[in-house]
């Protein structure tokens, strides 16, 4: 069953893909599918493709490994380490 | 709910007033630490993740006052456009002796380096992660 999820970007992942928010239905069972997924099949994705290996995952605002699970998420964030202090 | 002692602002801060406002009328207060982190060389752009910010921040204060036994602890950090010298974050730690809240501010900043969800741009290219800070944070799950 396809659930909608909230996508959002920030940084590179933001200026590369030109999209920092939208909604897409998807049926991946974990983050790291979903990401593969966007980077498949979605425009201006492709471009990331080459780094994904530098990209990291948040869900529902906490941050979470390419293997969690998608169940009951509503928020998902891609964005590049983060650089804080 | 809103964390007052916690900020993620645009405007700059005036670390005398924060240092009073933390203290109060507090006469059990033996030790105040803190941190200020500065823009070094280069004109930067922070951009940071509303909301998760907020809470990332919030639970590492009340992590850091519960793990080292703080009276107290404030965290402020900047976004958007900032010119070399300007304060970035504010870290206050207060408590009964030296050692405490010196580490807490310690450890409150190798964390807020590599989990709470900011973005450094300096000129058109995004600042790295430095290795340094990604084991500065594993060191402190170590003890």
């Amino acid at each position: 069953m396809k659930t909608s999820l909230k996508i959002l970007t920030f940084a590179w992942v933001r200026t590369q893909t030109g999209e920092p928010e939208f909604t897409i239905d998807t049926d991946a069972a974990s983050v790291g599918k979903l990401l593969d997924d966007l980077l498949a099949h979605r425009e201006n994705w492709a471009s990331l493709s080459s780094r994904r290996s530098e990209i990291r995952c948040a869900i529902d605002q906490c941050l979470a490994e390419f293997d969690s699970s998608l169940k009951n998420a509503k928020e998902v964030a891609f964005f590049p380490p983060i650089t804080g202090g | 709910m809103v964390d007052l002692g916690i900020s993620v602002q645009r405007q700059d801060f005036d670390v005398l007033k924060e240092i009073k406002k933390l203290q109060g009328n507090r006469i059990d207060i033996g030790s105040l630490s803190s941190f200020i982190g500065i823009v070094r060389d280069v004109p930067l752009i922070i951009e940071h993740y509303p909301g998760m910010t907020e809470n990332t921040l919030s639970n590492l204060r009340k992590y850091a006052i519960d793990r080292f036994k703080l009276l107290d602890a404030r965290i402020i950090h900047r976004y958007g456009a900032l010119e070399p010298g300007d304060q970035i974050v504010l870290v206050l730690a207060t408590s009964n002796h030296r050692k405490p809240a010196i580490e807490a501010v310690d450890f409150m900043m190798d964390n807020l380096k590599t989990k709470a969800p900011f973005w450094k741009k300096e000129g058109e290219s995004w600042v790295s992660q430095r290795i340094q800070d990604l084991n500065a944070t594993k060191m402190w799950d170590q003890d």
